[in-house]
């Protein structure tokens, strides 16, 4: 496979200043746990929108996630 | 099968592990409003009639708040504390400029504004570095100043009701970090509705039974922007080692969270612990500069914080500026 077609599997992950890119094809809840995040702790967008835990990453995706917890 | 809202069946946004409840973005915002209004009805908050002063920090849960009763038609003002905090962030300055967007969205809402500098001649950093209190952190002093800025902005306009965007999380980070210690006064306290006393407003969390994420969801849905960066103090604060320590707990066993809560205000409403407690040391006395409930008699601490001259200025020297969304606004 050639590299053009490997990133064309994966999706691009934000999180404040950080970026990822991860094999497409696993769920959004699937998709913290391989970053080492606590689903409880973050929301998970697509081109903006809210998904559920149990959506399927596609690739080309761009996902932001959302840190909920703050200090106040 | 993917995950299918509980009303309308179709694709779902959100899954609450807890209330083993999934919806969709439409029926989640329906949901939020119609769960606010149960919780202010559950624990008598307020009523439509009366005014109630939102304090807003520019941050999703005061904002959604705000927003929240305002869908419900509540009489719901807004009140800001320009805390002068930069840090090189320009905390202060982009807060605030999410709270003006949010009024300019809705129009004929009413914002009050008080600046600390302005007002008291020093913004919180400057009073930290200052004074005992304040050594190491400023978040002691800016707890203090927000409290007190609070009760006599609802006073002086006229507010029965205070309302902060507290959720559940913040609450059980409380509760959590008060019991480790057996901080058996706060316990006491600790509840979603403080009664006024003496002219001074009720303290109500109309937000106290909804988990964080569901606050940022709402946030979210709704197309509130606000301001996603913390407070560069909080950095490495208690309160977020906790609330991570409790989601970890809650990823583990899902209602961990709501239940700790719940049964705490239970045990304190059917068993009632902590009552004798509560009653012994319900004494306060008036502030003899400000007026304010303080434990102790003499000047409160919020007064021992400013040389006898600041306190001393005319009136309306205190008298916040009050913003009112044009009309004309509308987006
Ligand atoms: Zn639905
Ligand atoms: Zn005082």
């Amino acid at each position: 496979m050639s590299d053009v077609q490997k990133q064309a599997e994966k999706a691009t992950v934000v999180l404040r200043r950080q970026t990822w890119e991860v094999e497409a094809g696993i769920t959004a809840r699937e998709l913290l746990k391989k970053l080492n995040l606590n689903p409880q702790s973050y929301l998970v967008t697509r081109d903006g929108e809210l998904i559920s835990e149990d959506t399927i990453i596609r690739p080309g995706d761009k996902i932001r996630l959302v840190a909920v917890i703050s200090g106040g | 099968m993917p995950m299918r809202c509980r009303k309308c069946r179709q694709k779902a946004v959100i899954n609450m592990r807890q209330h083993r409840l999934a919806l969709c973005k439409e029926h989640y915002v329906e949901w939020f409003q119609h769960q606010t209004e149960r919780t202010i009805k559950k624990y008598k908050m307020f009523r439509k009639d009366e005014p109630v002063l939102v304090a807003v920090s520019g941050g999703k849960d005061s904002l959604a708040l705000w927003d929240v009763l305002l869908a419900l038609g509540y009489q719901a003002d807004g009140f800001y504390l320009r805390l002068g905090i930069d840090e090189g962030i320009r905390y202060s300055e982009e807060s605030y400029a999410k709270i003006k967007a949010f009024v300019e969205q809705h129009p004929g809402v009413k914002l009050h504004v008080v600046d600390v500098k302005e007002t008291y001649g020093e913004s919180i950093p400057e009073v930290a570095r200052r004074v005992q209190r304040g050594k190491g952190k400023p978040c002691s002093v800016c707890g203090l100043i927000k409290r007190h800025e609070m009760n006599r902005v609802a006073y002086e306009l006229g507010y029965p009701v205070l309302a902060t965007g507290h959720n559940l999380d913040d609450e059980v980070a409380v509760l959590f970090s008060n019991t480790l210690n057996w901080q058996v006064g706060y316990l006491a306290r600790q509840h979603p509705v403080l009664p006024g006393r003496e002219g001074f407003a009720r303290k109500v969390k109309p937000f106290c039974r909804f988990y964080e994420r569901e606050t940022a969801a709402y946030a979210l849905l709704r197309g509130i922007d606000y301001m996603y960066e913390e407070c560069p103090f909080s950095v490495g604060a208690n309160t977020i080692y906790y609330k991570e320590l409790l989601n970890k707990l809650e990823e583990e066993r899902p209602g961990a969270k709501l239940h700790f809560y719940l049964s705490f205000l239970r045990a304190k409403e059917k068993e009632r612990l902590f009552a004798n407690w509560q009653k012994s040391q319900a004494e306060l006395h008036a502030c003899e500069q400000c007026g304010q409930p303080t434990s102790a008699p003499g000047r409160c601490a919020f007064c021992r914080l400013w040389p006898e001259d600041v306190l001393s200025k005319p009136e309306e020297a205190f008298v916040p500026l009050t913003l009112v969304a044009e009309p004309e606004a509308v987006k």
